[in-house]
């Protein structure tokens, strides 16, 4: 809901809409005290449905594409939480590496639960992310790869965005756990991710309970 | 060198983080607005409770021989209402670097806002009961007062603002003291429609 105090302008706006809710009721209530109940009632029936309305009819987000990379690099952008360190991602980057070099960027999001986002109380999140991200790419470099990390927003969609301006990637891969068990495909973040960003993205499910078996 | 060894380095909290988060200004505004609504709100809860106890008891709102000034209210109405219009000009002349229009619009928000101040206690003097008497009473100075502090706030920030008008702050590019100032005025104006309609109309 958009806040109608945002600026002067829209409390000033907000103050003839007020008047006006309330300039109906009164001529409804001199009337009859039931016209008048019955005023208040369809004005906030209307502007709840407004407002709902207003909320599903947002604008679909502008596809993004990132800036070219260098031509003797291969960049490919990690977004991965839990599943950085699975067998199945690290074969697939080493896969990538062809004639030209990689470099890999991966974002870890510090995920947080909306109370704590709101409220800026972030600090365990990221440190988190962080002591993941540690391990992660330690685990990759030691494999010959050029890794890079960075704690990213607790929306993965929004941390690919933040990422994609610095990093410029020739393609995306998104890691997660398998159905079932990952929040990021309940939430549809894979498809929200090919719908947004105009680049090659590879889906990897990593299964981290089989490959400690 | 790495972000990641980047991060290691890093000294102290870590760095802010802005993307999808709600930023400082606007959490603080929704906290505030958040507050006000339930401060109002505890007291329109009192108000309507004994309002529907008390209408049930004797038939009569207000109680028989409580007399509500509500003519004397909707001046005072028209008059805050009036004052949103010169706080909206005074911001819309500083945006447009009209300084004679910032200095003339928050003076007389400022004189507007004091007349209704002064009109309100005026009134409470010649209201003929007291906070004692009944229910009534209790909540009608409650509300009707606690809405005239929030106009003195209102009245100490516009006062400061436009003696820092009158000293050349402000331009079109930094006017975010007037900016909000003239939110918070607003707010104030909002809530009296609010009261002025349930306390002295409904």
């Amino acid at each position: 809901m958009k806040n109608p105090f945002r600026s002067e302008q829209d409390a000033f706006r907000f103050v003839w809409l007020t008047i006006g809710y309330f300039a109906l009721i009164v001529i409804g209530s001199v009337i009859n005290v039931w016209v008048g109940v019955a005023v208040f009632v369809a004005e906030t029936v209307a502007i709840g449905w407004w407002l709902f309305a207003r909320n599903d009819a947002k604008e679909a987000p502008t596809r993004q594409t990132p800036a070219a990379s260098p031509p003797d690099e291969h960049r490919i952008l990690v977004v991965a939480n839990e599943t950085v360190g699975g067998a199945e991602l690290l074969d697939l980057i080493r896969e990538r590496a062809g004639a030209k070099t990689v470099r890999v960027l991966v974002v870890s999001p510090a995920l947080n639960s909306p109370l704590k986002q709101w409220t800026s109380d972030e600090d365990a999140a990221r440190s988190a992310a962080q002591s993941r991200l540690d391990g992660s790419v330690s685990g990759m470099r030691a494999t010959g790869l050029h890794v890079e990390g960075e704690i990213g927003d607790g929306d993965p969609i929004q941390a690919i965005e933040d990422a994609m301006r610095t990093f410029r990637p020739d393609e995306l891969i998104v890691s997660t756990h398998p159905p079932g068990r990952s929040h990021w495909l309940e939430r549809g973040v894979v498809e929200k991710a090919r719908e947004r960003f105009d680049l090659p993205l590879t889906h990897v499910v990593v299964d981290l309970d089989a490959d400690q078996h | 060198m790495s972000a990641i060894d980047a991060a290691h380095e890093h000294h102290g909290p870590p760095p802010i983080h802005y993307s999808s988060r709600v930023t400082p200004a606007v959490l603080g505004m929704f906290l505030f607005i958040a507050s006000e609504i339930m401060l109002f709100g505890s007291f329109f809860t009192v108000y309507f409770f004994d309002r529907v106890v008390n209408h049930g008891v004797n038939g009569h709102w207000p109680p028989p021989g409580l007399h509500r000034p509500a003519f004397v209210a909707g001046i005072n109405t028209l008059i805050l209402v009036t004052s949103s219009f010169t706080m909206h000009w005074a911001d819309t002349s500083i945006k447009k670097g009209n300084r004679a229009g910032l200095q003339a619009g928050l003076l007389l928000t400022w004189l507007l806002g004091l007349t209704f101040l002064l009109t309100q206690v005026i009134e409470y003097h010649r209201l003929g009961f007291n906070t004692s008497d009944t229910s009534f009473a209790s909540t009608f100075f409650g509300l009707t007062g606690l809405h005239g502090a929030h106009v003195f706030v209102g009245l100490t920030i516009l006062g400061i603002m436009t003696l820092r008008a009158f000293r050349g702050h402000f331009s079109p590019e930094h006017h975010h003291g007037v900016e909000i100032g003239g939110i918070y005025w607003h707010f104030v104006d909002v809530m009296w429609i609010v009261v002025y309609v349930t306390v002295y109309l409904l």
